[in-house]
């Protein structure tokens, strides 16, 4: 046990000292793209989204859930991108035929991706705040909707890693990224919700988790606890559920590359 | 002679889909030797390699470290050995000792272990000077020496080497055969995978030839040599009438293998020149045959693996040869 957090500690600060070294990538492609949506978006649709249809005071309060739970999305989705690299440049290999725990390279990326998404999160609903959104459930609606953020990642991650595992080369890997990100947006609750989509794609997005993410962080944004409990308690089961599947394939890649 | 076996591998099958990237493969690995695996790329030897240090399953056969299952006591295994990948197994973005820091951790050192480990290795590889800059500032050769010491940080009993020199200048060639060479004076057992027949000749103890993953030859460069039939030596005389005398006296000798008349003289097929050479010269004396030009061919590495594999190792296997 105390090799296992050994490992993984040495592991993750590995990636905390990749992204301290590459100061301009982590502010310009990390923090930057999501809050272009917000402030951009967000007021660009200010009055053009009619509110009665949002139910919500304006179009960016509105609009916060759906870029909280982008950005968990996109760091998600890349999350596996360093393991593609390390794949890649042998430096996988060179970790795997060390005596670690088998499972420590993968977890140290999750505390990682986990970890920085958080923070991002965070800044997004404080430039929230500085247009005026400020949260109905306060700091305790904050730390559920960093749950939620986390559970969704979970399997966002899990995903972005069995890809990365599977793929025969990065070119593989980033155009299934890009084919997936935007549908996932667009076929979700983030920019309109459901009731004002055409009927087909409310249909597809009430398939998609992000949908429910964004369901439930909605109200803890706007409303309050009375309508956001029932909400949160739903997407924590339909997230077990996705996790559950998103690690079992994760799992399932791993141990056909690794072994 | 009774050595103690580091590697054994047997019966060793590795399929992707219907293709068989080592076929039947069963060899060992004494302690304390350099031991080469030698083939085209796609031949198998990383297949190989990458099954002994744990990261592949075989299909069917076995193979064991020290005694311990690759699959089976994987973890034991991966204590006993150290691996320098063939890529250049760098993170641009950490320093040299950074990379060491990671692994001592890996490999569960204590702080103070690790960094008197660290400091060691820093030395031995000359990076000492560069340990606190990220590595993508490191040359080629320099990435190869930090690979090198990552390899040695868990101090293992065998060290795998994939393609150690792959793509070097000259220069850091040299400096990872003296290093090789060290390493093996201090007793550690070396694997390694080349596709260069001069560092198979000058460094490995053994070497198996492999192709279409399978083992064509296994010995040390020696002995693949004599096999061939052994070294030539060509006599050309002043007085041709004297050869079929010469050649006569010098058939069936100790040390001659075979004895062929030329145009102009012999070519004499020897086991080792050390003890032919003086024996063709004392009969040709005796005789009073006058040797106008005397010449010896060694063979070399390349003729042992054309023979055993019916191509130069240059060219391509024949699969994309046909592509």
């Amino acid at each position: 046990m105390e090799h296992y957090w050994q490992e993984i500690s040495a592991l993750t600060m590995r990636w905390v000292r990749r992204l301290s070294r590459e100061k301009f990538s982590m502010l310009f492609t990390l923090v930057q793209p999501m809050l272009f949506w917000l402030i951009f978006f967000g007021n660009l649709f200010q009055r053009a989204a009619d509110t009665q249809v949002m139910q919500a005071p304006n179009y960016i309060s509105f609009l916060a859930a759906g870029v909280v739970i982008m950005t968990v999305l996109n760091n998600g989705l890349a999350g596996g991108v360093d393991l593609l690299f390390d794949k890649e440049n042998g430096f996988l290999e060179r970790l795997m035929s060390t005596p670690i725990h088998r499972t420590s390279v993968i977890l140290s990326r999750f505390i990682f991706v986990m970890a920085i998404t958080s923070m991002q999160v965070l800044v997004i609903l404080g430039v929230s705040y500085l247009f005026g959104v400020h949260p109905a459930t306060g700091i305790l609606g904050v730390a559920t909707t960093l749950l939620i953020g986390m559970m969704f990642g979970v399997g966002l991650t899990a995903i972005s890693m069995a890809m990365a595992f599977s793929v025969k080369s990065h070119g593989d890997f980033f155009s299934v990224l890009g084919f997936l990100s935007l549908p996932m947006i667009f076929l979700s609750s983030a920019l309109v919700p459901l009731t004002a989509m055409p009927g087909w794609m409310s249909f597809l997005a009430q398939f998609n988790p992000m949908t429910w993410a964004i369901d439930a962080v909605r109200p803890l944004i706007l409303s309050g606890w009375a309508e956001a409990l029932p909400h949160v308690g739903m997407v924590i089961l339909v997230m077990l559920v996705f996790d559950a599947l998103c690690l079992y394939g994760g799992a399932k890649a791993f141990r056909r590359a690794m072994g | 002679m009774d050595r103690t076996i580091a590697i054994n591998v047997n019966h060793l099958c590795k399929t992707y889909d219907s293709h068989k990237a080592v076929d039947d493969l069963s060899f060992s690995v004494y302690a304390g030797e350099i031991f080469g695996l030698l083939g085209p790329n796609g031949a198998g030897k990383s297949t190989t390699l990458r099954t002994l240090i744990t990261l592949l399953h075989p299909t069917s056969g076995t193979a064991t470290i020290m005694g311990h299952d690759t699959v089976r006591d994987a973890d034991t295994v991966r204590t006993l050995i150290g691996y320098v990948p063939q890529e250049r197994a760098i993170d641009r973005f950490l320093t040299g000792r950074e990379h060491l820091q990671l692994l001592g951790a890996l490999y569960h050192l204590t702080t103070d272990e690790a960094t008197k480990r660290i400091n060691e290795l820093l030395k031995l590889v000359d990076l000492e000077d560069h340990a606190d800059r990220p590595a993508k500032t490191y040359s080629g050769g320099m990435k190869r020496k930090l690979d090198i010491a990552c390899g040695l940080l868990p101090n293992p009993k065998i060290l795998f080497l994939d393609e150690p020199t792959l793509g070097l200048d000259v220069q850091s060639r040299l400096r990872i055969w003296e290093y090789v060479r060290m390493l093996k004076a201090r007793g550690m057992t070396v694997v390694m995978t080349t596709n260069y027949l001069d560092e198979a000749d000058q460094l490995c103890d053994r070497l198996a030839i492999i192709d279409g993953g399978k083992i064509k030859t296994l010995g040390s460069p020696v002995e693949l040599k004599i096999a061939l039939g052994g070294d030539i030596v060509s006599l050309t005389l002043k007085e041709l009438d004297r050869i079929p005398s010469l050649e006569t006296e010098l058939k069936g000798r100790p040390a001659i293998k075979s004895v062929r008349t030329t145009t102009k003289g012999l070519d004499i097929r020897v086991e080792s020149p050390e003890k032919a050479l003086p024996a063709i010269l004392e009969a040709a004396n005796r005789l009073g045959c006058s040797i106008e030009f005397i010449q010896y061919n060694r063979p070399r590495l390349d003729d042992v693996f054309i023979a055993h594999t019916g191509r130069a190792i240059t060219e391509s296997i024949p699969e994309t040869e046909s592509a």
